[in-house]
């Protein structure tokens, strides 16, 4: 999906004015305002992880040789989450970690050189694996073309799956998510901004304008 | 940050992290099966080197080919230059075959600056003279941090706790906050020096440089950092001690009386290391005259960093080519 779901990259070497990303420094500008609309309470959040968590053990056969890979950033604190329900549920830890896919993405050439997120591969590897990539919002489908391109160069899975905790619809590539916590149709010309606590200081799932955005 | 990168000193404090974040997460492709990314295909860069170098040279192509750009190399020997065609002309041809970026190394200080406003590509500056080597700057923060449990994925796995014996003294950052580097030896001659105290400076350590008087440059004063005379004062008071090499080649003049007399005061042997106290690291960029600045059993010991630093050097320069080409801004 488009860098605009992620919150912003880092502004990099641009020497532009801009102020430093919300996400980095939480409150400041980021509780709702008016323009925006929420459309997933902190417990809906936690109920949506927990349905994915046991749908992810029914299809992986109680999670045998499954790793978890979030996508930086908001991916990796829901990949953690989603491994703490499944720990909670099957009683053995699943392993986890970080796929960071900037260096992969078709986009580069459009913004200024944005700094990059962990990678962090659990210490088994991936070959032979079922990946469950996941990640925040799935849009254009191009963030996942680039983690699968990522994924070939670290290893072999045996399969890879995709979860997501918000699908707004409207592919630009042949992708789809194996497990989804809410369906959520949108217009072009909405912005749905996910906030964890990890990252954001609260739970919630946004949804506005892009003129609010001032991107996309 | 500039579209090119001429001086350690144009570097501001963000730029420099940036880049040193940046490779902190570039050094793990070095551990994979694949060490590969797609970033920057279809780009060309050069390798323009008059002077000679092994291992800037050969860093700096491996790090682009890590990223796929398309290397070419060009050494003064064998080329035009040898039949007298000017910095310029040289310029303009690697321009009008579609150089995104330029790697340059120049007896000259300032040769990078001039190619600068020839070219539209980005310009690296790999060492000019006695000028500055800003990625050599960068390569040593890269290795001091890491040492000193300040890069990222230290500070990552440990938050607000910190290495041992220096707890209160790291910054959130990952700057090098209060850490007392000396450079030793032949400053005059060097670009490292002059690169290494701008950066470290930037970067918060206390730099003091150690010389005899006929080897320090008369504008030191105006340095932002410390002046001795006296290495082994120093010692003690050192988290790292970075050797430079004594360049005979750019020597025309008797700065000291002899090479054994210089190594007796300003050479580190091992009792020299002996005085540094237990967590400090000894660095040296290499080449190394061995028995002159370093004596052999101090390069080869647990505190010597100077291999690292060459394994770094791939890192810090993949890190600074993909935020100089990487995005939009080198198009402009």
């Amino acid at each position: 999906m488009p860098a605009v779901n992620h919150g912003p990259g880092h502004p990099g070497l641009a020497s532009s004015p801009a102020p430093a990303p919300a996400s980095d420094s939480p409150p400041a500008s980021s509780p709702a305002p008016a323009s925006r609309k929420v459309v997933l309470e902190p417990e809906e959040i936690r109920r949506a992880l927990t349905r994915i968590a046991h749908e992810i053990l029914e299809r992986t056969d109680g999670g045998a040789g499954t790793v978890l890979l979030g996508i930086p950033t908001r991916g990796v604190p829901l990949a953690q989450r989603l491994a703490e329900r499944i720990e909670q549920v099957e009683g053995r830890p699943i392993p986890h970690g970080s796929l960071d896919i900037t260096m992969y993405r078709d986009d580069l050439r459009l913004r200024p050189a944005r700094a990059l997120g962990r990678t962090e591969v659990p210490a088994g590897g991936i070959d032979g694996a079922i990946v469950v990539l996941v990640d925040d919002v799935l849009y254009s489908g191009r963030t996942v073309r680039a983690a699968l391109d990522a994924l070939n160069d670290l290893g072999r899975p045996r399969s890879v799956q995709l979860a997501v905790l918000i699908d707004r619809g409207h592919r630009e590539l042949p992708v789809r998510p194996d497990y989804v916590g809410k369906n959520l149709p949108t217009s072009k010309q909405e912005v749905v901004r996910v906030m964890l606590t990890e990252v954001d200081g609260a739970d919630a799932v946004l949804l506005g304008r892009a003129d609010s955005e001032g991107r996309e | 940050m500039n579209r090119h990168l001429i001086s350690a000193g144009d570097l501001t404090r963000d730029d420099a992290l940036l880049i040193l974040d940046t490779a902190d997460e570039l050094a793990q492709i070095s551990d994979r099966p694949i060490k590969k990314l797609p970033t920057l295909r279809g780009r060309t860069v050069v390798n323009l080197f008059f002077e000679d170098s092994t291992r800037t040279r050969i860093s700096f192509e491996a790090a682009a080919k890590r990223l796929s750009a398309d290397v070419i190399n060009f050494s003064a020997k064998g080329s035009s230059v040898a039949k007298g065609e000017s910095l310029k002309d040289t310029a303009l041809t690697l321009e009008a075959m579609g150089a995104d970026a330029v790697i340059v190394r120049h007896s000259a200080s300032g040769a990078p600056q001039r190619l600068a406003g020839w070219v539209r590509g980005t310009v690296v500056n790999a060492g000019d003279g006695s000028h500055e080597h800003p990625t050599q700057a960068l390569l040593d923060s890269f290795t001091i941090r890491r040492h000193f449990g300040r890069s990222a994925s230290s500070r990552a796995g440990a938050p607000g706790a910190a290495s041992p014996g220096s707890a209160s003294r790291v910054p959130a950052d990952g700057a090098l906050d209060g850490l007392r580097v000396t450079i030793v030896g032949d400053v005059l001659h060097s670009r490292v020096a002059r690169s290494n105290v701008l950066l470290l400076h930037t970067l918060g350590a206390d730099v003091t440089l150690v010389a005899p008087p006929t080897l320090l440059p008369v504008a030191v004063g105006s340095w932002p950092c410390s002046v001795s005379y006296d290495f082994d004062s120093a010692l003690p008071k050192s988290d790292v001690v970075m050797m430079l090499r004594v360049q005979q080649e750019r020597m025309n003049a008797a700065y000291f009386p002899s090479v054994r007399e210089y190594s007796r005061r300003y050479g580190l042997d091992a009792a020299r290391m002996a005085q540094l106290p237990d967590q400090a690291i000894v660095m040296h960029p290499g080449p190394m005259n061995r028995g002159v600045e370093i004596a052999a059993e101090v390069a080869d010991s647990a505190r010597s960093t100077i291999v690292e630093q060459v394994a770094n050097g791939v890192s810090v320069r993949m890190a600074v080519l993909y935020l100089l080409l990487g995005g939009a801004e080198g198009e402009s």
